[in-house]
């Protein structure tokens, strides 16, 4: 392979992401510009935006990789992702939007009315953003060593310099629009290529074809503990995708409850064009790069499938449009969750010494940085795991807060507070244990991988629980009317705005500053 | 359309008409107000709402949701093949997809149904 083409492709995206990201600052005006595009973004851009900053390295790489090694069992894990979404749609996306919550702690705080519900879900927010990030960093350095035979941290650090500077120069209306972009950009990059390798694969019979049909590859629920471990991941990305911060954050950048409901149908077809796809290059991998299952390096699959199939000049092309999306996705995917970790942060820990836009800045700047610290320290842990661990967190977290909050007139600040707490604890100390390779075998160690199906109900037991012994929060009702009528009715739905949240300041306005 | 934020109903009425008994009061400052009707009317809303979510999820549930069931119970459904390609793989692959949009957009449908029930509701008196 050569290794030009991986550079070019790197540059290219990098180059393009930040100049639209620089066309996006002259935009961007006030606080709202840059935690949510001050809601002027059109739906089809919108859902554009919100599939490309979804689709991360683990939809890109990742099924590709999964479905080369583990078979038909993988295939949950795109299904499970899209099929999120529709949860989300149905249970979260209009009343989210109606709370006028930028983030999860915005909502804890507006719903439940106690700022401990928001500060316990700061927390999470910056948990679930970390773990979900340091896998998009180490995906990073692998593609460029794939690209270009760099070491990782080469990537690592490159991609976290890339982020950082679009999302302190920008902020989320930059944001949007290299997302939208980067959406397009990653479905061309798997479709065009793919359509080459069929065709190739059709013309020569290959006799490497027999490793389709091994038994346990292609047929559903190998191996022990089949059907807990595909139920558990069910239920975690099926409810968790609403709980992801870079996910919640992008409600807002609806214009309403209504087109916030339309977007996410878009975003579902969209999600379901993309995931047709990473199967393809699993199959095709099975054919011709077996040996990666062996060697541990089967995440590079969609990367090498080019030049082995192909090879030459054509080869490296699509070589390097597949290096171009795996960047797109791995940008925008990070950008999305040090908007949401920096908006938290600043909003929670700095805003009382620094100016909004300012805090803002310097909160996502300390994000990433950290963040980068923590893959360099970790290069060595099997964190390959991490996004669906992240996936597990946010389903037994913020889903039932969400659920609850939104549908259930009996949720206290005490039950929220105790529900995030059971929920967080018990699956964090599962990803712990998983990550660091303390798991037992058997079934505990079953229960600690795909952790869901035991913290979720736990986390709702909890959070429902401690609600029914204590009391409601004052505002429940006027909370509900805001939550659940058109916004286009004259209706009192409360007083509540994330921006005036700290007393005397009022809405920060910093126009003609940036 | 009924539901545009500009076109609100206007009340063409005589001038006698609010002479006699006293109006009673309109849906939206009952749900202001908080009275128990108010909270009737938000709560009706709701719960049609909420009752769509989990239809909708249902059908999730039982559609998608029961395929792990299927491939354990039936163990012909884990081989059989369809136009050449094995079943779980087109199930899960391609098949799955339309499905969950269509049950995206039947419920955006729906959902939008129950609101500008509401929306007639309140701005009916």
């Amino acid at each position: 392979m050569n290794p030009l083409a991986g550079v070019v492709a790197f540059v290219a995206v990098s180059a393009v992401t930040v100049g639209i990201g620089a066309f996006g600052l002259r935009i961007s005006r006030t606080t709202g510009d840059f935690y949510v595009a001050s809601r002027s973004v059109r739906p089809l851009a919108n859902a554009s935006a919100i599939g490309g900053e979804y689709l991360s390295a683990a939809s890109f790489l990742g099924v590709a990789g999964l479905v080369l090694t583990r078979g038909a069992d993988s295939l949950w894990y795109p299904v499970g992702w899209t099929a999120g979404y529709l949860v989300l749609l149905v249970f979260v996306a209009a009343p989210l939007r109606r709370s006028g919550a930028y983030t999860l702690p915005d909502f804890a705080q507006l719903r439940v009315e106690s700022t401990r519900a928001r500060a316990v879900s700061s927390v999470l927010v910056v948990m679930i953003g970390v773990l979900y990030l340091v896998p998009q960093l180490q995906g990073a350095g692998l593609t460029l060593r794939t690209l270009t035979g760099a070491p990782p941290w080469v990537g690592e650090v490159t991609v976290a310099l890339v982020v950082l500077l679009i999302v302190a120069s920008g902020g989320m209306r930059s944001i949007t629009l290299v997302q939208a972009f980067q959406y397009w950009l990653k479905l061309v990059a798997l479709l065009l290529p793919v359509c080459f390798l069929l065709v190739s694969w059709r013309r020569h019979a290959v006799p490497a074809a027999g490793r389709l049909e091994v038994a346990d590859w292609v047929e559903p629920l190998s191996g022990p503990h089949a059907l807990y471990l595909t139920y558990s991941l069910i239920l975690a990305t099926f409810l968790g995708t609403m709980g992801l911060p870079h996910v919640v954050v992008r409600f807002y950048t609806n214009r309403d409850g209504r087109a916030a409901r339309r977007t996410t149908v878009a975003v579902l077809a969209l999600l379901s064009c993309f995931y047709l796809l990473p199967p393809l290059y699993g199959v095709l991998g099975r054919v011709y790069a077996f040996d990666l299952v062996a060697s541990g390096r089967s995440d590079s699959v969609v990367l090498e499938l080019p030049s082995r199939i192909l090879g030459g000049t054509g080869g490296d092309l699509l070589t390097a449009l597949l290096g171009a999306g795996a960047f797109a996705a791995f940008l925008s995917t990070s950008s999305g969750l040090v908007v949401s970790i920096g908006g938290v942060v600043s909003q929670d820990l700095l805003s009382r010494r620094l100016d909004g836009v300012l805090a803002f800045r310097v909160a996502s700047s300390l994000g990433a940085l950290v963040t980068l610290g923590l893959t360099l320290a970790s290069s060595g842990l099997a964190v390959a795991h991490a996004v669906e661990l992240a996936f597990a967190v946010a389903a037994s977290t913020f889903c039932p807060l969400l659920l609850l909050g939104i549908w259930w007139r009996g949720l206290t600040a005490a039950g929220a507070v105790a529900g995030l707490v059971a929920g967080g604890t018990l699956s964090t100390t599962a990803v712990l244990m998983t990550m660091f390779g303390a798991a037992p075998p058997g079934w505990p160690g079953a229960v600690l991988a795909q952790p869901a199906l035991v913290t979720v109900p736990v986390g709702f037991a909890v959070m429902a629980g401690v609600s029914l012994l204590t009391r409601r929060p004052v505002q429940v009702s006027r909370t509900m009317v805001r939550l659940h009528t058109p916004e286009h009715l004259p209706l009192d739905r409360g007083s509540y705005h994330p921006e005036a949240r700290r007393e005397g300041t009022g809405p920060p306005e910093v126009a003609d500053r940036v | 359309m009924t539901d545009s934020p500009t076109a609100r109903r206007v009340r063409v009425s005589s001038p006698r008409a609010g002479t006699g008994r006293p109006r009673p009061p309109s849906v939206s400052s009952e749900i202001d107000a908080q009275t128990e009707l108010g909270e009737v009317y938000v709560r009706s809303l709701v719960r049609s709402q909420l009752l769509l979510a989990v239809q909708v999820t249902l059908a999730l549930g039982l559609s998608v949701g029961m395929l792990p069931v299927l491939f354990a119970v039936v163990p012909a459904s884990r081989t059989a093949r369809v136009a050449g390609l094995p079943l779980p793989w087109l199930l899960l692959g391609v098949v799955v997809y339309p499905c969950l949009v269509a049950l995206g957009w039947v419920y955006v449908r729906r959902a939008e149904r129950n609101e500008r029930a509401f929306t007639e509701l309140v701005d009916r008196r």
